[in-house]
């Protein structure tokens, strides 16, 4: 548990601008930024620090446009960030050459994404098999640690299907399995199930929760939703406008959320709770146990 | 009318240009043609070495392979029968061989085209209008300057007809690679792809129906050029034609028309089918 206090991942002042003079602009200069916006410099990510700690789950929370997709592409540099540093175990991602980030997304961070991202031509097995084929490993190996982690996602015996013979949340689920065989500590999470009809969607978030409970792998998962944020999240942040409004325990933002963006999404929340407050618990059933895993999560003392 | 004294040609110039780059590049030529040739009489040897059953054979089972269905087996295989009925089997063989000469050029110099202009938005720019240019000429046009570096024969054929049907293969090439999904190419990336492996490994077999589509388009329009070439004496299907037109021998026109038809269809249906069963269904 002494590991817990570890810093995996720092992000320090990061910045993604998109602007046609993008690298003559000066970030620290906020009359330059100011002028540039109003010249139509869009600030996807502006100025946002955060740390998050191993084995944590973080959870990145904002409506479409806050910035939190390129956010987390800016991560393993899938989106160039215009600024700032981004560290993991202390490696510093943003002065890689080409080949050391190579090495590194094959080797430190996994990502799931929101599409899934599956290639249609290959099927579940070499999809899952594909980064370690990337690496370079014999096709023996590459396919037993695929097996295995189908296994774990409750895949065994879909290997042979192809990714279109596969329902959205199955080939979400394959693409967990392809991050989670590429045996990474940091795992990134972009809206993974926000494409999932409500009871998948609710089926995979149960799933994420037990297996994470085995992996302790750090996670950021990036969603719009905050029911999700709240069952998932060790911590999490409410982004707007490319900036982190409030970061904490979920618990603790829908508490006293810090300003009126933050309040908006919240508010169904707070309702949810002042209904169980007065008993009123069997018209809500499926709220019933939307709540019952945050108080779990609160008397474990998280 | 328009005022003689400011008219202006270019003419003069350009058959200086090529009269000096037969000239001066006459080894590379002539090494080209023979090459070339060489190819185009192997091809030949092969296709004439082959008994006329075992092709109407060959073809349907391949058809028989591909759409499982009773009518379109028989009849490329009887359509095939036609033309040797018709007398025309070796002629058709031989322009068989150009047309088979002409697409392996275009598709060697064509896919890597495709792929470069996917890459580079810059080649792409530049090469486009080329195309279209290639496309838009009247298809005589290349007759000359091909006639020129290489002279009559079976050579400046093959280069009017891979110029002529070069276009579709690079164009579908780049096309195809340009749509595959970046949901897709982004996944690749990030567990790590090098450019080279999301080339390899994503970009191009995504692409391959459309490339595939290509191909056939790049064969249908040798097919169509060769027929043209063989004013500048490519020989082959096209030659009868020619004879029959200045005959002006209706009937042995027909025929010899027929037989064209004949092998468009069977080479359209033949590579329209090796599309198909590329195709991965809910790409």
């Amino acid at each position: 548990m002494g590991m817990q206090d570890f810093n995996l991942l720092e992000v320090d002042r990061l910045w993604k601008v998109y602007h046609k003079t993008e690298k003559a602009l000066d970030l620290s200069d906020p009359v330059a930024i100011e002028k540039a916006e109003a010249a139509g410099a869009v600030i996807a990510v502006r100025d946002v620090s955060f740390q998050v700690k191993r084995g944590e789950v973080f959870v990145i929370m904002g409506l479409s446009g806050s910035g939190k997709s390129t956010l987390i592409r800016c991560l393993t540099r899938l989106i160039e960030p215009s600024a700032g540093v981004i560290r993991v175990r202390g490696k510093e991602v943003t002065s890689m050459d080409a080949e050391e980030l190579t090495v590194f997304r094959r080797g430190e961070a996994a990502m799931v994404f929101q599409h899934y991202g599956l290639l249609p031509h290959r099927n579940v097995l070499e999809n899952v098999a594909f980064g370690l084929k990337l690496r370079g490993l014999a096709r023996e190996l590459r396919e037993s640690r695929a097996q295995e982690a189908l296994r774990q996602v409750g895949l065994a015996g879909w290997e042979k299907k192809y990714p279109h013979q596969l329902s959205g949340g199955m080939q979400q689920r394959v693409g967990i399995a392809r991050a989670l065989v590429q045996d990474t500590d940091l795992l990134l999470m972009d809206e993974p199930f926000s494409g999932l009809d409500p009871l998948i969607r609710r089926e995979m978030q149960d799933e994420l929760i037990k297996l994470q409970k085995e992996w302790q792998k750090t996670i950021i998962f990036v969603t719009h939703d905050l029911g999700e944020a709240l069952r998932l999240g060790d911590r999490m942040a409410v982004m707007g406008a490319g900036v982190f409004v409030q970061v904490g325990r979920p618990q603790d933002i829908v508490m006293h959320p810090a300003d009126e963006y933050v309040q908006r999404f919240v508010q169904d929340e707070q309702r949810i709770a002042q209904l169980l407050d007065k008993g009123r618990v069997s018209r809500v059933r499926s709220i019933e146990a939307h709540a019952s895993t945050r108080v779990g999560k609160v008397a474990a003392g998280r | 009318m328009f005022p003689s004294d400011i008219e202006f040609h270019v003419a003069p110039y350009i058959s200086d240009f090529v009269k000096w780059i037969t000239v001066a590049w006459e080894p590379f030529f002539t090494a080209f043609s023979n090459m070339v040739l060489g190819m185009l009489l192997q091809i030949e040897h092969i296709l004439v070495a082959i008994p006329w059953w075992l092709w109407i054979i060959a073809v349907m089972v391949i058809a028989w392979r591909q759409t499982h269905e009773v009518v379109k087996t028989i009849m490329p295989g009887l359509l095939l029968f036609t033309v040797g009925i018709f007398g025309f089997w070796g002629i058709a063989m031989e322009t068989l061989g150009i047309v088979i000469v002409s697409v392996i050029i275009s598709l060697l110099l064509g896919i890597p085209l495709g792929i470069a202009m996917a890459v580079s938005d810059r080649c792409n720019t530049m090469v486009t209008p080329i195309l279209d240019a290639m496309q838009t000429m009247p298809s005589f046009v290349y007759l000359i300057p091909a006639l020129m570096l290489f002279g009559l024969g079976k050579v400046p054929g093959v280069v009017a007809t891979v110029i002529y049907a070069l276009p579709p293969v690079v164009r579908l090439t780049n096309l195809g690679i340009r749509q595959v999904p970046s949901s897709v190419q982004e996944a690749a990336l990030a567990f790590g792809a090098t450019s080279w492996q999301l080339m390899k490994e994503v970009r191009i077999p995504l692409a391959m129906p459309s490339i595939l589509a290509g191909i056939n388009q790049t064969t249908m329009m040798a097919l169509a050029m060769v027929v043209i070439a063989s004013m500048i004496g490519a020989g082959g299907m096209g030659e009868v034609v020619l004879i029959c037109t200045n005959r002006i021998d209706v009937g042995g026109g027909f025929e010899a028309g027929w037989a064209i038809v004949v092998l468009a269809i069977v080479i359209d249906r033949l590579t329209q089918g090796l599309a198909r069963r590329w195709d991965t269904p809910g790409v």
